[in-house]
């Protein structure tokens, strides 16, 4: 990218290094916008869980039934009678859960697909706003998977796991109020066998956890490396280095292996476990519980609120199989709910760092804009001032307010440039620039010559303030421009980069992403004018054609000239020419620069060229060294200087 | 496909059986623990003819929860070990896949690599494996224990009484009709999604990669507009697809706890009024084998959608693995390149078969060993594929090209590249410090060969410039050094090998006009006896070339020297012109 800018991969956070409450943020900003949505979600969630979690009561109720009849103390058919009334609880309390978790399913589309929405656009919107800095400092693969991977994990933690963490907390509240009310004693046990699911969990779920961290880097690893030799595929063929490619792939591919093999041994060995664990449960409940009735029959000995409002006077009373054998259920019901818990675990971690990255680049400092000075239509009146017009008269003014004693002075656009002893460095202590004076007049054709690197990008940097000087003054028709909206200075701009980015959509769009508004005719003047006319009417739908992919289906020549239509429909009255046309051959370059030629006339143009053959009819030409203004002139003037210059254009000839 | 995928399994083959072995196990016992509560409940109170409870057989109650907890036991174990087994298996069939892949890519010769876009390739090895590589891990784990499950418990449930799991019949065929009715109609509209929202991904790459265009057009709103525009449109289509999704809950409680309602209906019933073994117990097993079979159903539907999901890359990765290398070794290869003699002998070329154009025609063309050869011509004039016939990157179509009196496609490819040094336009380094990378050309390069290499490249000077001289790391791509001296480390890189011909794509672009000109001096003076063929875009680069030659439309307009060429040929004329616009001048400069 820019010169003096290394891309570097600082967007991932380490393991460890996250920012403090990201959880909170993330459920704040659930909680406040989407509070209806929520709500909803909540109560749904609470019906659900609970009519999916008192099974035990009901089963309890029927066995107690039986028992009665047993006993003799029902006859059959009023022990019938009992369960009907049963059967017909269930079928209400469970139609509502079916309701409410049908909602909850609808609700939680909403909310997820509104919440993904809403993040997405929050961080379009802002990674908009971000000086170009940023998309210089970081790798765009790495702010592109914030969009696919860390929204994707979002996507999981609010469609999934969230809910599933709520109705398990919710389940797990109501079994344990369940099983206290029935029995304190065989609680006991449950709480026993949860201690020991949470230890392992613990342990076994830390092993897995730490292994997919490393899973998770070994994966990047290898992708690097995947994607490194797949990109230099040819240079591989061409230098036999197949072999040793197939040998380091080995390496990193063993590498991934192993701790995939690991990470996964340890998340597959969670479930068994605490499945088992149980079942173990369930094995003890039930000879313990069996063992108490077994032995103690009448007697009272089991503890339980059940005891308080069955008329037993009191929290003890005695344990029956009714009580036993709905515990039973309730057992395992709860170790598979923690069992659901240590599902989520891991799918919660990676939400966790997937919001930690949008978070940071939401918190990144947007692009700052102090200016005040406005670029307005202006029309003249019969006295020769410059006036504000609210019409488009095709005349543009900047409109400067001066703040001490409010009035406003007009001073019309013509593409005045100078730079004024600029000192300027991407990081600081290293600049790039040193102590540039330039003095561009409306209508003159700047040129920049010098090695790659030698800071001519990066005095367009400047211009348009995609970067900020450190030290001297850049004035546009007179004004300071850090004084002018960046929006205002930038329209006043017009540019070509090398690199042509179209964008996917028709001919017709992307030569009217110069100017929105531009309407047909504008259009195919701007295309006349940059020579593109004659192609695009050829191309199989004309100006409606379809570009994919930076426009891969033209030439590089083609797209170079959409390029030159889009900025000539902007109409702006100072051009930036950003070896606009190196990447082409000479015989095609002839055709841009009959485009370009008739772009350039009568407007201030910054021209940065490879060839000297491009910038030989510039006005002045600086050449640059090091970041320092070595020579300027024009052409004869530099040729007949003999330095630096005269040295560049004669290199090629001093060999004959 | 599903047998070519299983090919890379190889020595994972054990596993993967053991996982299965495991599953059953597992299985087994899962079903067993609710069938033996059920006779622990029988010995609890027992039931006797006239309806009432017998005496507690607590021997019989020891002995089932002894068997219980063995049980517990075996299944834990099985579970783990399964996990385990599972886990080497997957990743081992995903290490191998990658590997068969990578192998094979190797093996690509550049048509085959023109055929699939690196970003592509890079996905199938990465994204598309991991895909297969989870689906696997499902596979292997519930292809055997959902269905053993449920025919399991089906069994069981009908040991224990023969009338009540008649209700299964009712809620199997329901939950399963009801899964897959929704799998089916979610997944097309799905997929469709999913398209549409990889392009809204594009368009923010897209838009991540024209920032400077759309910052220097003031397009930061319209594009934010149209970006919401079409995530909204998303999440619309989004939210009714998944509103479908959203019946997936409801109907499986609705069957597991159906099921539970008429268990306990019909069950007390029958119980009450029926003379039965049946008691809480009973109940309690059945309840739980009801629960089982769903899930083993949910469970299969799972896999279903997952396979679906990854059936798309399983297919990428097949292309990939089924993808033949078109260029191979001759038998009795020659293995010494005598000198740097070339040839084309009425050469044409096309890249398919099935191309109706010929990209070259008819070339005819004699270069001497130790040449300079200069090519120019405009872009698609096949310049690039011209050269690329020489070291055999391509093979012709018709005639014959010789490199040292022998035709290309007899010798030993190896021979042929090490001593055919070509310098491609669109080059690349490879992360590592500048030796690493340059010895790429020459793998037991001497620190003075590599020094020499790089002097005779012009690259020594600002690489003794570095703090870390030789061994300064260069970055993933080659972001670091500009675009000069990265064609120059490219350059130093093919001399290193002492090449019998080395050929320079365009190699000097971003070179200035000065060190390029020192470099041709340093080839004519370091390596006279090496063929020199270099494509440029500059007259200057090929000026003081023993012959130029013109391409034009795939053929050779014309070949001669500097002198010639500008008096006769109208192309030749044309590009010198447009870059010493005015004829003339550069007789002033130069007198």
């Amino acid at each position: 990218m820019a010169n003096g800018v290394m891309s570097r991969r600082g967007n991932v956070p380490l393991p460890g290094k996250m920012r403090k409450g990201v959880l909170k943020r993330l459920l704040k900003i659930l909680f406040t916008d989407y509070k209806p949505l929520v709500a909803a979600m909540a109560v749904c969630i609470v019906i659900s869980a609970i009519a999916g979690s008192i099974a035990g009561v009901f089963l309890q109720n029927v066995y107690a039934a039986f028992g009665k009849v047993v006993e003799g103390v029902y006859s059959a058919s009023d022990g019938w009678a009992e369960i009907l009334k049963i059967v017909v609880t269930m079928i209400v309390i469970y139609a509502l859960g079916w309701v409410s978790s049908g909602t909850m399913g609808i609700v939680s589309a909403i909310l997820t697909q509104r919440f993904l929405r809403d993040m997405r656009n929050r961080i379009f919107d802002k990674m908009q706003r971000l000086p170009i800095r940023y998309f210089d400092t970081y790798a765009h693969g790495d702010i592109m998977s914030i969009y696919t991977n860390d929204i994707d994990a979002l996507r999981q933690l609010v469609s999934q796991s969230l809910p599933q963490l709520c109705s398990t907390v919710i389940t797990l509240t109501t079994l344990t109020v369940v099983m206290v009310y029935y029995s304190v004693i065989l609680w006991a046990i449950v709480v026993i066998g949860v201690i020991a699911i949470l230890l392992v969990t613990k342990k076994v779920g830390g092993k897995s956890a730490k292994y997919f961290m490393a899973q998770q880097q070994a994966v990047g690893k290898t992708e690097g490396y995947i994607e490194e030799m797949i990109n230099g595929q040819k240079v591989v063929k061409v230098f036999c280095h197949e072999e040793k490619a197939v040998a380091e792939f080995d390496e990193v591919n063993d590498k991934l292996y192993d701790v995939s093999n690991k990470a996964n041994s340890f998340s597959n060995m969670l479930m068994p476990i605490i499945h088992n664990i149980g079942n173990i449960m369930y094995v003890v409940i039930a000879f313990i519980g069996c063992g108490i009735y077994i032995a103690t029959r009448e007697m009272s000995i089991n503890i339980g609120f059940y005891g308080i409002f069955n008329g037993y006077g009191g929290m003890v009373f005695p344990l029956s199989i009714s009580i036993v054998v709905a515990f039973l259920g309730m057992a395992r019901q709860f170790a598979n709910q923690l069992g659901q818990i240590s599902n989520q675990i891991n799918s919660v971690i990676m939400a966790m760092a997937g919001a930690d990255r949008i978070f940071g680049l939401l918190d990144e400092k947007p692009e700052t804009d102090d200016g005040y000075v406005t670029l307005v239509n202006a029309e003249v009146d019969e006295n020769g001032n410059i006036k504000e017009s609210d019409k488009r008269t095709g005349r543009w003014a900047w409109k400067h307010p001066h703040l001490a004693d409010g009035s406003v002075t007009y001073t019309e656009l013509k593409g005045e440039i100078v730079l004024d002893h600029v000192d300027f460095g991407y990081v600081e202590n290293k600049i790039v620039l040193h102590d540039v004076s330039i003095k561009a007049e409306p209508g003159q054709k700047i040129a920049f010559v010098g090695a790659t690197g030698a800071g001519k990008t990066t005095i367009t940097n400047l211009i348009n303030r995609f970067y900020d000087i450190a030290d001297g003054k850049i004035r546009y028709d007179g004004i300071n421009i850090n004084k002018i909206k960046k929006r205002d200075l930038r329209k006043s701009l017009g540019i070509v980069l090398q690199d042509t980015n179209l964008f996917t959509g028709t001919v017709m769009d992307n030569i009217r992403y110069g100017k929105l508004d531009a309407t047909d005719e504008e259009v195919y003047a701007a295309a006349k004018l940059a020579n593109a006319h004659d192609f695009i009417i050829r191309l199989p739908d004309g100006y409606d054609t379809m570009l994919t992919s930076d426009g891969a289906n033209l030439s590089q020549g083609q797209r170079q000239l959409l390029s030159i239509a889009r900025a000539a429909v902007c109409n702006a009255p100072v051009m930036i020419m950003d070896e606009a046309t190196s990447s082409i051959d000479t015989r095609t370059e002839q055709i841009v620069q009959k485009g370009t030629d008739s772009l350039m006339l009568g407007r201030t143009v910054f021209i940065i060229a490879h060839r000297l053959s491009t910038v030989r009819n510039a006005d002045v030409i600086m050449v640059l060294d090091h970041g320092k203004i070595i020579e300027s002139g024009n052409h004869e003037q530099l040729i007949a200087r003999k330095g630096k210059y005269y040295q560049l254009y004669t290199g090629a000839f001093e060999l004959e | 496909m599903v047998k070519k995928l299983l090919k890379s399994l190889r020595e994972y083959k054990k596993e993967t059986i053991l996982t299965l072995l495991c599953m059953v196990v597992e299985a087994g016992m899962e079903v067993l623990i609710p069938f033996i509560i059920n006779a622990f409940g029988g010995c609890v109170q027992p039931k006797l003819s006239d309806g009432t409870y017998g005496e507690p057989n607590v021997g019989g109650m020891v002995l089932y929860g002894a068997i219980m907890v063995v049980a517990a036991m075996v299944s834990l174990l099985a579970g783990m070990l399964g996990g385990v087994f599972c886990a080497r298996a997957s990743a081992g069939f995903a290490k191998n896949l990658r590997k068969d892949m990578f192998v094979n890519i190797q093996k690509f010769s550049f048509s085959n690599i023109d055929k699939f876009s690196s970003s592509s390739l890079v996905t199938r090895l990465t994204t598309d494996i991991t895909n297969v590589q989870m689906a696997f891990m499902m596979l292997i784990r519930t292809a055997v224990r959902s269905p053993l499950m449920l025919i399991f418990s089906i069994v069981m449930s009908f040991m224990i009484d023969t009338t009540l799991p008649v209700i299964f019949f009712v809620t199997v065929p329901v939950l399963a009709f009801g899964v897959f009715f929704i799998a089916y109609k979610a997944i097309p509209i799905f997929r469709r999604l999913f398209k549409r929202y990889d392009a809204l991904n594009g368009s923010v790459q897209e838009n991540i990669n024209g920032m400077r265009v759309v910052k220097a057009y003031v397009r930061e709103d319209y594009e934010s507009e149209k970006f919401s525009r079409v995530s909204n449109e998303l999440c619309v289509d989004f939210t009714k697809a998944e509103k479908i999704f959203a019946f997936n809950a409801p109907l499986m409680q609705f069957c597991l706890q159906g099921a539970l309602i008429l268990l306990v209906g019909i069950g007390s019933h029958i119980i009450l009024f029926g003379n039965t073994a049946l008691d809480a117990f009973s109940l309690q097993s059945l309840t739980t084998y009801s629960f089982q079979i769903l899930m083993s159903l949910m469970m299969f539907s799972m896999i279903f959608v997952m396979l679906t999901m990854s059936v798309e890359s399983a297919k990428r990765i097949v292309e990939v693995l089924d993808e033949k290398s078109d260029m191979v070794n001759p038998e009795n290869p020659v293995t010494e390149v005598k000198n740097g003699d070339v040839c084309f002998d009425n050469v044409s070329f096309k890249y398919s078969l099935s191309a109706e154009e010929f990209t070259l025609k008819n070339v005819n063309l004699n270069i001497k060993s130790g040449e300079t050869v200069g090519i120019i011509g405009g872009t698609g004039s096949s310049k690039t594929t011209l050269v690329n016939l020489i070291s055999r990157l391509y093979d012709v179509t018709n005639g014959k090209l010789l490199v040292g009196d022998v035709d290309v496609r007899d010798y030993d490819m190896e021979v042929l590249r090490k001593n055919v040094a070509v310098v491609l336009q669109k080059n690349t380094l490879f992360s590592g410090t500048i030796k690493d990378n340059l010895r790429w050309g020459k793998e037991d390069a001497t620190d003075e060969e590599i020094v020499n290499a790089c002097k005779m490249a012009q690259a020594d000077e600002f690489i003794a410039q570095f703090p870390e001289g030789y061994d300064t790391v260069i970055t993933r791509g080659g972001t670091n050094v500009s675009g000069g001296q990265k064609q120059r480390l490219c350059i130093a890189r093919a001399l290193i090998g002492n090449p019998k011909i080395l050929i320079l794509d365009d190699s000097t672009s971003a070179v200035d006009m000065k060190t390029d000109a020192l470099l041709r001096a340093s080839f004519k003076k370091f390596i006279p006896d090496t063929t020199k063929i270099i494509i440029a875009q500059r007259i200057a680069s090929v000026m003081d070339a023993d012959k130029i030659v013109v391409m034009d439309g795939g053929m050779i307009n014309a070949v001669g020297t500097h002198d010639e060429l500008l008096s006769s040929n109208k192309i030749y004329q044309e590009v010198y012109y447009s870059q010493n616009r005015e004829n003339g001048e550069e007789v002033s400069v130069n007198g």
